[in-house]
């Protein structure tokens, strides 16, 4: 029998092949290319927004105009052309009326193939969905056992129309339209994206979730989410992103706010699967991404993150703070392979007296890939008895990798408390020996030291999601495993 | 069972091996002796598989099957067994959760089904006992902060859940006290059959008041050079090594 060794794997994560880079041929509408302010007003007007919004939009694309790309992270890549991506792609036919019976049998397909069977989710798992597609939400399921409990889930889009006055008082108000290039582009193009609001006093009785799928070539995706937890309320919640496999870069940069009231609490995970590109680094989704939480009183928001896609991240799901007695927490598993580049971490801005935050990194590299935590602890000076907690450890697998950490610390307030714990390690040859020797062949032996190694973060996830999660972890480094 | 014939091993070009011939039958326990740099450990991991060691002449047979090609893992499917002089640390994965890992890979192996959940808690159950182990222990990261007398405890856990026909124990008796050695000596005793075999690699002959040897080795600059029963480890005790150098020049 030959033998398995590491450049076998090697060659296997080399050539492994997304699973999820089929593209799906559905007629949709796509916008002629480029970016001005005729194409803000045009996806104002296509959405049958009121002028507000247009106005919004209008004054977001004023301030990215005058906005440089930053070029702080640690990545390298040739910057999109922002006049030959097209702004808004959906599938045609989409009507909000219409229930699932209506969806476009190649939709449903593509779900199918995405591992999202809408029924099956229904019943199993207890999960209310929103799929987007490209720019444009495409079904919603459970809305009306939300309704009886005055949950409101449902595309920004149609929360615009319906619920003004909640969109209006805190869309912008987490990550403004001011914040940084993305965020401005963002707030001037998004199309679509998912709304949550959870009354005052209700836990939500599901997970919600949205998955995100950009289908059609040359259009960037830019959705925008918006939770809100009402007083004393509690929502978990779950994005998922896959694309198909194209050789040129797809631009994706989404902006994620977060509002948890008094004593609310708000748990967002994520599973990032955007397309990497190819194992000569062609291709692959740019994710830019701001993703922001802002704690009243008492309370609590936890990002927890499994990014295992795109060619270049720059990502950093952020907490403020605000509240006294608030809690911040960010877990993080970022995995690199091939060309991929990572620059991902968080920021935990303590505002409020006795707030705690907790970050947990992991990143693992392998191939050619960089991988960088980046992240910033601050302290205010009314911040009385603040505290964080900070690990961030790097696995890394081969020569040929990188693992970088840059931790940032601000602290104006001497009644703060703060750890900071970094490792770095590498599957050792003695490892996997040792479960070789255990009768553990060579890639189940690196699927169960990976798997140990992100185990603090798994565990946060929605139970659903952790074995996802582990299996896609699984897939991102050892081909095809199962 | 075990037929290892004039076995030449090298690192890096540097011989550690010279020619070693060993038989071991089913039923039968061996032990291993010699100086430090001997080649002891090196012998063990030949055994093994491990891939640093490049073997350069010779051949190992087990149950009459030439496994001198096999990859560790065939080989541990098999039923060869090591127990590490040094056991590596795996974070985040617990004890339960490897051994679960090792069974259902050696029975995938055989081809068979993994092991029902009930079955493999029963069994984790009664080896634990056997071992004196607490069930605390169990969930506990593999080898991570375990002290050396858990680590060693751990090691002949895993023996006893594979339940392998060819057990090599690589310097157990390092870095335990006397009780947790008389712990693990037990456990091997408990362990041992007329069907399977044991190799025990040590400095000392402490070790063998308790696993007591059927024939005691001594292997020195890559070649055993002497052969006994448990007497000759007395000797060795008392006199050391360097009175056989000298019969043998």
């Amino acid at each position: 029998m030959s033998k398995y060794t590491e450049d076998d794997l090697k060659k296997e994560l080399e050539t492994k092949e997304y699973e999820y880079g089929f593209y799906t041929d559905i007629e949709s509408e796509t916008f002629p290319i480029g970016l001005n302010e005729d194409i803000v007003k045009a996806i104002s007007k296509k959405k049958d927004e009121p002028q507000w919004m247009t106005d919004w939009r209008l004054e977001a694309f004023k301030v990215w105009q005058s906005m440089e790309e930053p070029d702080w992270a640690n990545v390298n890549y040739k910057k999109p052309d922002f006049q030959s991506i097209a702004y808004y792609s959906a599938p045609t036919d989409v009507d909000p009326n219409k229930t699932l019976d209506d969806v476009d049998p190649e939709l449903l397909a593509m779900y199918k193939k995405l591992g999202i069977s809408l029924d099956e989710q229904k019943k199993m798992n207890n999960i209310a969905m929103d799929i987007v597609v490209d720019s444009v939400s495409v079904a919603t399921t459970f809305k009306k056992t939300l309704g009886e409990k005055g949950i409101i889930f449902m595309p920004i889009s149609e929360a615009i129309k319906e619920h003004p006055e909640l969109v209006k008082k805190y869309l912008g108000t987490v990550v403004p339209t001011t914040d940084n290039f993305y965020a401005a582009l963002n707030s001037a193009v998004f199309s679509d994206g998912s709304f949550c609001y959870i009354p005052k006093g209700v836990r939500c009785p599901m997970e919600l979730s949205t998955y995100f799928r950009i289908n059609q070539a040359g259009t960037g995706q830019f959705e925008r989410t918006l939770v809100i937890a009402d007083e004393g309320s509690y929502v978990s919640y779950l994005e998922g992103c896959t694309a198909p496999s194209r050789d040129e870069n797809q631009l994706h940069a989404a902006v994620v706010e977060l509002i948890a009231l008094d004593d609310a609490e708000i748990k967002y995970s994520t599973v990032q699967n955007w397309y990497p590109g190819n194992s000569e680094g062609l291709g692959g989704v740019y994710n830019f991404v701001t993703k922001r939480g802002l704690c009243e009183k008492n309370a609590k928001i936890s990002w927890t993150q499994v990014e295992t896609g795109s060619a270049v991240t720059w990502k950093y799901p952020s907490c403020i703070l605000k509240g006294d007695n608030s809690i911040g927490e960010f877990y993080s598993i970022a995995v690199t392979n091939n060309y991929q580049q990572a620059d991902t971490g968080t920021k935990m801005i303590h505002l409020g007296k006795n707030t705690k935050s907790t970050i947990i990194s992991k990143g693992i590299s392998a191939g050619k890939s960089q991988n960088s935590y980046r992240g910033l602890v601050k302290i205010s000076p009314n911040a009385d008895n603040a505290r964080n907690f900070s690990q961030c450890d790097s696995l890394l697998m081969g020569n040929a990798c990188g693992a970088h950490t840059f931790p940032y610390i601000e602290v104006k307030n001497k009644s703060a408390q703060i750890e900071h714990e970094a490792t770095t390690s590498k599957i050792g040859e003695d490892q996997i020996f040792y479960c070789n020797q255990r009768g553990i062949d060579t890639e189940k032996a690196i699927a169960l030291i990976v798997n140990g190694f992100s185990k603090e973060v798994l565990n946060k996830l929605p139970m659903e999601f952790a074995v996802e999660a582990q299996k896609l972890l699984e897939i991102s480094l050892e081909g095809s495993v199962g | 069972m075990l037929d290892i014939k004039n076995v030449h091993a090298s690192v890096d070009d540097k011989d550690i091996l010279n020619g070693v011939s060993l038989q071991v039958n089913a039923g039968e326990v061996h032990a291993i002796m010699g100086p430090n740099g001997a080649g002891k450990s090196t012998l063990a991991s030949i055994i093994a598989g491990k891939e640093e060691f490049e073997m350069t002449q010779g051949s190992i047979t087990l149950n009459n099957e030439d496994i001198t090609e096999m990859d560790p893992e065939e080989r541990a499917h098999k039923g060869v067994f090591l127990s590490f002089q040094y056991p590596v640390e795996i974070p985040g994965v617990s004890v339960t959760n490897f051994i679960k890992t090792a069974i259902n890979g050696n029975r995938k192996a055989k081809g068979l089904e993994d092991m029902p959940a009930s079955e493999m808690l029963k069994m984790i159950k009664e080896k634990a006992d056997l071992l004196e182990i607490d069930r605390k222990f169990l969930s506990r990261s593999l080898n991570e902060g375990f002290s050396g007398g858990e680590k060693k405890r751990n090691e002949i856990f895993q023996m006893a859940m594979l339940e392998p026909k060819l057990a090599i124990l690589d310097e157990t008796d390092s870095g335990l006290d006397i009780d947790a050695l008389k712990v693990v000596a037990n456990g091997v005793n408990k362990l041992k059959s007329k069907d399977n075999a044991v190799i025990v690699i040590t400095h000392y002959q402490r070790l063998l008041d308790y696993i007591v040897p059927d024939f005691v080795h001594v292997l020195m600059d890559g070649k055993i050079v002497k052969s006994g029963t448990k007497e000759l480890a007395y000797e060795l005790e008392a006199k050391g090594y360097d009175w056989i150098k000298e019969e043998l020049v």
